[in-house]
């Protein structure tokens, strides 16, 4: 019986040559392609240009800043070194263990990122201060152990329901101050690196959680819906920590409800990726335009042609359609 | 009333979502080796968003196959994507390729499988849409 689930050594007996030309899901070939089409590193996004920016803020917003990139450091970490290779250990194809391997090292890669823009922008004696303050934050502690725990129980279908949480959900509260930054144009440069980030965290999300998908309905009905209360219910346990957090970065600076809203936007999107129903009211996640736009030009522009108060959808010039246009 | 035309691959967001809108709808396969969908109807065509951002990607390749049918393209009236804000600018692009190609309207972009919120707005709009254009 080859349950990748509790044989987290079974690379240890017998490894097959990876055959990229034999798949047993194509979607990992997708993935494949677009992950490594996306790659980048932190160096090639001009970080210090943002300087002067930089200077323009308080002491404390400065502060807020440093603290909010060592959260999203801890996360990436975590992610890192201890989520996806414990999802490499519970990929049941070579190919998904490939596409984790880049997951792996991108998230790796985020987190280098986090420590180029402090040696840009900060003083070594404030970064190592966040530093000890993330240590001592209990509500950023509490969601690394929440998450850690999962990983270290060894229930592949948990792992991966922990693992769509961190991509697609626990990051926003932090990736909200720099979309902030960037919609009252401070920072930008630091913005374009963490949409980059932002990018790469939706298809790490989609990919988990589709596998997961697959995963979850070889299952009789009985235990998908166990599954499925224990993801909401984790969900539910991440949130409630999640405010808190929230609350103790932001309260300072009035940011925290704006904030929360982009929490239940995050959180609906990280449960669409396991498959699930959006959990919270569209009246509770109507975040700011300036965010929503800062993340995603023209998206708050209104594409609702129905209402017939769409501001935004233009039909193209004529473009004489031939075959040959589609054949890309 | 006319209906959907919607192309889903096997994460099956966009599949959920037109279910969810419980309105009539066809779908386009997923494999060259499948009969391919003829339409007799004008129809609205729900599709999601793929590649990286480029807009010769963004519409996937069976869609492109189906479009490329003209009698197919004549009788498509609109356009609804899916996609992520999480790709920034490129959000929805497939709608916005479809609808510059094929001279019809984006009418609208959801996320992922869509929320509650959306699939009312669609079926109320797609409704109201057919009986206008009756």
């Amino acid at each position: 019986m080859d349950m990748p689930a509790t044989s987290a050594a079974r690379h240890l007996n017998r490894v097959d040559a990876i055959n990229w030309n034999r798949l047993q899901d194509d979607k990992d070939l997708d993935v494949w392609n677009r992950l490594t089409g996306n790659f980048w590193l932190p160096e090639k996004i001009p970080l210090s240009n943002d300087i002067p920016a930089w200077n323009t803020l308080t002491e404390k917003e400065q502060q807020l800043t440093i603290r909010v990139f060592t959260g999203l450091t801890l996360l990436d970490t975590i992610q890192g070194t201890v989520g996806a290779p414990a999802l490499i250990e519970d990929a049941v194809t070579a190919h998904e263990e490939a596409v984790i391997t880049n997951i792996s090292f991108m998230e790796s890669v985020h987190a280098r990122s986090y420590s180029s823009i402090f040696s840009t922008l900060c003083t070594t004696r404030d970064v190592d201060d966040a530093y000890r303050w993330s240590e001592e934050n209990p509500f950023l502690q509490k969601k690394a152990e929440l998450i850690l725990e999962r990983y270290r129980a060894e229930d592949p279908l948990m792992r991966k329901v922990a693992s769509t949480f961190l991509e697609s959900f626990l990051f926003y509260s932090g990736f909200y101050l720099p979309m902030y930054w960037s919609s009252r144009a401070k920072l930008t440069n630091t913005a374009d690196l963490i949409r980059l980030i932002i990018r790469d965290e939706a298809i790490h999300g989609y990919y988990i959680g589709y596998k997961f998908q697959r995963q979850l309905a070889k299952l009789p009905a009985e235990r998908q819906e166990e599954v499925k209360i224990y993801a909401y219910e984790l969900l539910h346990e991440l949130y409630d920590n999640e405010v808190k957090y929230t609350e103790s970065l932001y309260d300072d600076v009035g940011f925290t409800e704006d904030v929360k809203k982009f929490l239940h936007y995050n959180a609906n999107k990280a449960l669409m990726n396991l498959g699930f129903e959006a959990l919270f009211p569209a009246s509770v996640t109507d975040v700011s335009p300036a965010i929503l736009a800062a993340l995603s030009p023209g998206s708050d522009e209104n594409h609702d042609f129905f209402s017939g108060s769409g501001s935004s959808y233009v039909i193209g010039k004529t473009v004489s359609t031939e075959d040959d246009d589609w054949a890309f | 009333m006319a209906g959907l035309v919607y192309f889903s691959t096997k994460s099956g967001n966009t599949r959920r979502f037109v279910e969810k809108l419980g309105l009539p709808a066809n779908r386009i396969p997923l494999n060259r080796s499948d009969p391919p969908l003829q339409v007799e109807e004008p129809y609205i065509l729900v599709v999601p968003t793929y590649g990286d951002g480029d807009p010769r990607s963004a519409v996937p390749a069976p869609v492109i196959r189906f479009l490329n049918d003209e009698h197919n393209r004549s009788l498509i009236r609109g356009v609804i994507a899916g996609g992520n804000t999480n790709f920034g600018e490129s959000f929805g692009l497939a709608g916005r390729v479809v609808a510059q190609k094929c001279q019809v309207p984006l009418l609208y972009r959801f996320e992922l499988m869509g929320t509650v919120e959306d699939v009312h707005r669609v079926v109320a709009g797609v409704t109201e849409f057919w009986k206008r254009s009756a």
